[in-house]
């Protein structure tokens, strides 16, 4: 099997989708002639052209608008914001209009629309570019959020998530993108909704997803070295949360932790710890917790922003912690 | 326009008219909860521009937006319905008076958020052009939503893309309870989307034979892979920005002023010059009273949603 990395995983599934479907369309600022700041649009422009591969101007709540439009009116467009800390400049029309459409349409109309961004910090881009928000979509009725790991859940989850007939954010993440591993070559999709065991383990239930969950891997292998066998859940989707596998996964472990990149407070650990808490809470041995970013805004000097993001030494001492 | 169709106009804004009525009336009756923004005396905007329309043609439209829904097709007593918050009603009692929606008839969707319309739009016009069909799309918003950023980034995304789009400024001269001339640099809206580079003119309104001919050359154009158009339709707004609005911010005599040249006045003024007689507008009158008492008893008599209709749909299958 072919290895691939992340940007090229989903390269080819949007090469495929375009190939497949004459409705799906690509719109994004520098994604046609340039190929995309992450690469992840190389060449695409080249094979379908100018109309299915649309280099837009830096409107970002415009182009979000013509994508629901276009997409009430029968395409399905793929919308790529360069980084998610710009979906804020279309939040109106992500959280006002594409969510909730359909519902105040009483139905009649849907809006098959997926919008690819790229999330995180770790590389010094600063506050403005370096936000996590997939819980804040998580709050919106409406949304359907997905954030991949690997370059093989990243393929799968885009094509599900373009052949959704409902409001996708796919999350990426800039860390991410020259990841490798591997993919097969021909199509195939992953269930949105299904979490997976990346690492199954018996002492402690880590729950992640997209750049922390490799991070959370690392961590698996040190304390594996202490003695300490962790479960790793690798969440894939964000909203709707698979808590089937969370629980059965805490059944046998006793022990919860979260790890996720965007902020702690308010951030989907907490979403995640008060359903156990609500549904199985004798399932826990010990106080179930969370780990997130610091309450400060993302800085730039590597010994800053080390300090807000959690780190795998973080996710090691949590774990011992918990033990 | 024929007379006929001129006929036809006149009953459909006296349908719009007494809707508006209607629904004041249920309002204070208490039988009305959340927002009602009516569109009395502008309702040849409306209907002007939506009979020059095909009924596959796209249209979004305000939260304003009775008369704009009514006159592309809605059924009156959807319509009524979802005012009464009915299981019957266009949205299913879902989305009120704010949102409503019917693609069977083009209706994309009036919108609360001032401007968020137009990219739809925009973007519906651009699904045409892609599919190669020949649909086009029109886009009503109120010179309000000439100072919201996404104005601007649809109509410089119109042009660029050459898209098949009509907008209509409906100015009104109020902005909510705001003239609009003390919070825009250009009250003649038509100048900055001429400075987009497209085609962009003012037109009266008010008069309904203007409003299609208007509309009907920029569909022609739209569809002829010309682009984008834009109209801005000078009328007024009779009655207050939203029911209980004390409409501190203009004079009585101002508004009896615009009374006195108000659409379905102007039209009947018209119809008699060609024929009508006094007689004759009261049938159309009549028939328009007609659909508005049908519309109610039917909503009425509809039956309120089950609870657990509001957990459904909010995705597609």
């Amino acid at each position: 099997m072919p290895t691939l990395t992340y940007a090229q995983a989903l390269n080819q599934a949007l090469r495929q989708e375009l190939r497949a479907d004459p409705r799906v369309f690509i719109m994004g600022e520098d994604i046609g002639h340039h190929g995309g700041i992450f690469t992840v649009t190389k060449g695409l422009w080249e094979e379908f052209g100018g109309d299915r591969v649309r280099d837009t101007p830096i409107s970002e709540s415009g182009f979000v608008g013509l994508g629901i439009g276009a997409a009430i009116a029968g395409m399905r467009p793929v919308i790529e914001l360069l980084f998610m800390d710009f979906a804020l400049v279309a939040a109106d029309q992500i959280v006002n209009q594409a969510a909730k459409l359909r519902y105040m349409a009483g139905g009649t109309v849907s809006i098959p629309i997926t919008i690819r961004a790229q999330q995180g910090g770790g590389r010094g881009n600063g506050a403005q570019h370096s936000q996590s928000f997939e819980s804040w979509f998580a709050q919106v009725p409406g949304l359907i959020v997905v954030a991949p790991s690997t370059p093989y859940d990243a393929k799968g989850l885009l094509t599900s998530a373009m052949r959704e007939n409902n409001p996708v954010i796919f999350i990426e993440h800039k860390l991410l993108y020259f990841t490798r591993g591997e993919v097969p070559e021909a199509e195939y999709t992953i269930p949105i909704g299904k979490a997976e065991i990346k690492r199954a383990g018996s002492d402690i239930t880590i729950v992640s997803y997209s750049r922390q969950l490799l991070l959370t891997l690392q961590a698996a292998d040190e304390l594996a070295q202490k003695g300490i066998n962790a479960e790793v859940i690798d969440l894939r989707t964000i909203e709707p949360l698979d808590m089937e596998t969370i629980l059965e996964s805490v059944q046998r472990t006793g022990r919860l932790l979260v790890v996720h990149e965007a902020h702690a407070n308010c951030g989907l650990g907490a979403e995640i710890i008060a359903r156990i808490y609500e549904t199985a809470p004798h399932t826990l041995t010990v106080p179930a917790r969370r780990l997130g970013a610091k309450h400060v805004p993302i800085p730039v000097a590597e010994s800053l922003e080390n300090a807000v993001l959690p780190q795998v030494s973080d996710i090691v001492a949590a774990v011992t912690a918990m033990m | 326009m024929t007379t006929d169709e001129l006929a036809d106009a006149y009953r459909q804004m006296f349908v719009i008219r007494k809707f508006e009525e209607t629904i004041r009336d249920l309002y204070q009756q208490g039988k009305i909860r959340g927002s009602f923004h009516p569109c009395v005396g502008q309702e040849a905007v409306a209907v002007g521009a939506c009979s020059a329309l095909r009924r596959d043609d796209y249209m979004t439209c305000t939260y304003r937006g009775h008369g704009h829904a009514i006159a592309k097709g809605l059924s009156v007593r959807a319509a009524m319905a979802e005012m009464l918050g009915k299981a019957t009603g266009c949205s299913q009692g879902k989305g009120g008076s704010m949102h409503f929606t019917d693609p069977s008839v083009g209706l994309l969707g009036a919108n609360a958020i001032v401007a968020a319309g137009i990219p739809h739009a925009a973007g519906a016009a651009l699904a045409s052009q892609m599919q190669k069909q020949d649909h086009i799309a029109l886009a009503f918003f109120g010179e309000g939503a000439v100072n919201q950023g996404v104005f601007h980034e649809s109509l410089n995304l119109a042009v660029i893309w050459r898209l098949p789009l009509v907008l209509v400024c409906e100015n009104n001269l109020y902005s909510e309870m705001t003239p609009s001339h003390e919070t825009t640099s250009s009250v003649e809206t038509y100048k900055r989307a001429a400075g987009y580079g497209m085609n962009a003119f003012q037109v009266d309104g008010n008069d309904v034979e203007a409003m299609h001919n208007a509309v009907r050359e920029a569909a022609a154009r739209a569809r002829g892979g010309e682009g984008p158009t834009y109209i801005e339709a000078q009328t007024y707004r009779l009655w207050g920005h939203m029911m209980g609005d004390p409409e501190v911010y203009r004079t009585k005599e101002e508004v009896a002023q615009a009374r006195t040249r108000e659409p379905i006045v102007l039209l009947g003024e018209h119809l008699k010059t060609i024929g009508f007689d006094d007689d004759g507008l009261k049938k159309l009158e009549s028939q328009a009273q007609d659909i508005i008492s049908d519309a109610l008893i039917f909503a009425q008599a509809s039956p309120v949603p089950q609870p657990a209709e509001a957990f459904k749909d909010v995705f597609a299958a």
